[in-house]
């Protein structure tokens, strides 16, 4: 690989992003799989660089998973979507981040379908005046969290407390980077990088220290695909979408996997568990998995927080190993403590991957 | 082993760097002809025994260039020659097909 090559047409596909007041919409499934998230997204745009961002709870699903498992037509998606952009109008803002995926491609699917189809725009209007009396305007930024993110990478790291750097050998830690298939696959341009060469996540790393694995197959699938994991009948399709991901990025001995979807660290990270029952295969060093962070994850950790307050111990595969490489201090007796130093309980632990 | 009800498929994907091609480069320096096929599938089209049994010189071809065995699909074969009376680019196929049976 002409690595030089390829960070100048990434360059070549950078998007435009407003520094602030931004209406943040949440993911259905992510704070059920990596809790605090969206938490520390919110804590990090709020407090650690004193940004706008406004949300309501009068926010609902945008339809995207009922529209890619087939289960509603696109033109319920849309004036669910509509509702939405209601409600941003509503708050007075402009500028739209949604912290899921594939919300993101849905938005974006959406919004240059209204481009192509004007005529259906004004019906989709109509359908959410005749349900519900409201009257949007399109948003005028449409962004993913994770390029807001990406766009403060430098402030970040300009405060960062731990960098992605072993401080016992001073190597940078080696991250594999992998973006979610609705990021920028359907509409290139809407992503940072483009849909071949994403800089999103590889931008994150290279700032705070790291550095990023390239591997053949760093642009696969994570093996979720809504209509291969939802169908039990077809999951064995996704596992194996997953093993090949995890067989292709082991030579370059990775030390950690970021993800900015909803599915993909889900499923990178229970499905190693599951492929150690299957072939008593581990990925990591000394039996344990490679760990999978979401990036607002790696931002809490580069930022100094208690990593038990980030929810990484609700993480299938042990993130141990990262917090020591990265230098993290941690009370490992406080893993399964909650709040007020709660007990929250232990999980039966695998034998056929080693976790604490 | 847990039984989960799903399990892990076996990759597509060829290694083409594993792959013995000594089988099809000994075919093609008897029957250079093998050499310009190209996939267009008129032998499969034309064969009697397609129908049947999944017979296909194309198939058996590009079995022959990943490596793979061709012994099942060769035994259903007649040898009526319709395939090689198909062959836009003139591939002696009836002559292959002997000749793979004789190196196998």
């Amino acid at each position: 690989m002409i690595y030089e090559g390829k960070k100048r047409i990434w360059s070549e596909y950078q998007k435009d992003i407003p520094d602030d007041h931004w209406y943040y919409v949440r993911s259905c499934i992510r704070q059920n799989f990596f809790p605090a998230s969206e938490r520390m997204f919110t804590e990090i745009t709020r407090n650690v660089l004193g940004k706008d961002l406004y949300e309501t709870p009068h926010h609902t699903t945008c339809g995207g998973i009922a529209y890619h498992c087939d289960t509603l037509p696109q033109e319920t998606a849309m004036t669910i979507v509509a509702r939405q952009f209601a409600l941003m109008t509503e708050a007075g803002y402009e500028n739209y981040v949604p912290s899921c995926i594939t919300s993101f491609g849905n938005y974006a699917e959406i919004l240059e379908t209204w481009e192509e189809f004007p005529e259906l725009e004004a019906k989709i209007r109509e359908n959410l005046w005749k349900a519900c009396r409201r009257e949007f305007q399109k948003p005028k930024y449409l962004a993913h969290s994770s390029d807001l993110i990406f766009h403060w990478r430098d402030a970040i790291a300009a405060k960062a407390k731990h960098l992605l750097v072993n401080p016992h050998t001073g190597a940078p830690l080696r991250i594999v980077e992998h973006i979610g298939c609705h990021y920028a696959k359907m509409f290139p341009s809407k992503g940072e990088g483009g849909a071949e060469y994403p800089y999103v996540l590889a931008g994150m790393i290279e700032s705070w220290g790291g550095e990023v694995v390239d591997y053949p197959e760093r642009r696969h699938c994570c093996g979720y695909g809504f209509r291969q994991y939802h169908v039990k009948a077809n999951r064995g399709y996704s596992i194996s979408n997953t093993y090949k991901k995890f067989e292709s990025m082991e030579p370059y001995h990775p030390d950690a996997i970021i993800t900015n979807c909803p599915g993909c660290p889900y499923f990178l990270d229970r499905w190693q568990y599951v492929i150690a029952e299957q072939t008593g295969k581990t990925y990591g060093e000394n039996g344990f998995g490679i760990p999978v962070l979401t990036y607002e994850e790696l931002a809490g950790l580069v930022l100094g927080y208690d990593p038990w307050n980030l929810g990484l111990q609700l993480h299938q595969v042990a993130v141990e190993p990262l917090l020591d490489k990265m230098g993290v201090d941690y009370d490992p007796d406080a893993k399964y403590l909650g709040v007020n130093r709660e007990d929250i309980m232990r999980p039966e632990l695998p034998k056929s991957i080693r976790c604490y | 082993m847990t039984d989960f009800g799903f399990s892990i498929s076996k990759s597509a994907t060829i290694d083409m760097d594993a792959v013995d091609m000594e089988l099809y480069e000994r075919v093609c320096r008897q029957v250079p002809s093998a050499r310009i096929c190209m996939s267009c599938g008129s032998c499969s089209a034309s064969c009697v025994a397609a129908p049947y049994s999944g017979m296909s010189v194309r198939k058996v071809i590009l079995a022959l260039q990943r490596g793979k065995d061709v012994r099942t699909m060769l035994s259903n074969c007649m040898l009526c020659g319709k395939c090689s009376m198909a062959c836009p680019r003139g591939v002696n196929t009836r002559n292959l097909i002997l000749t793979v049976c004789r190196n196998l």
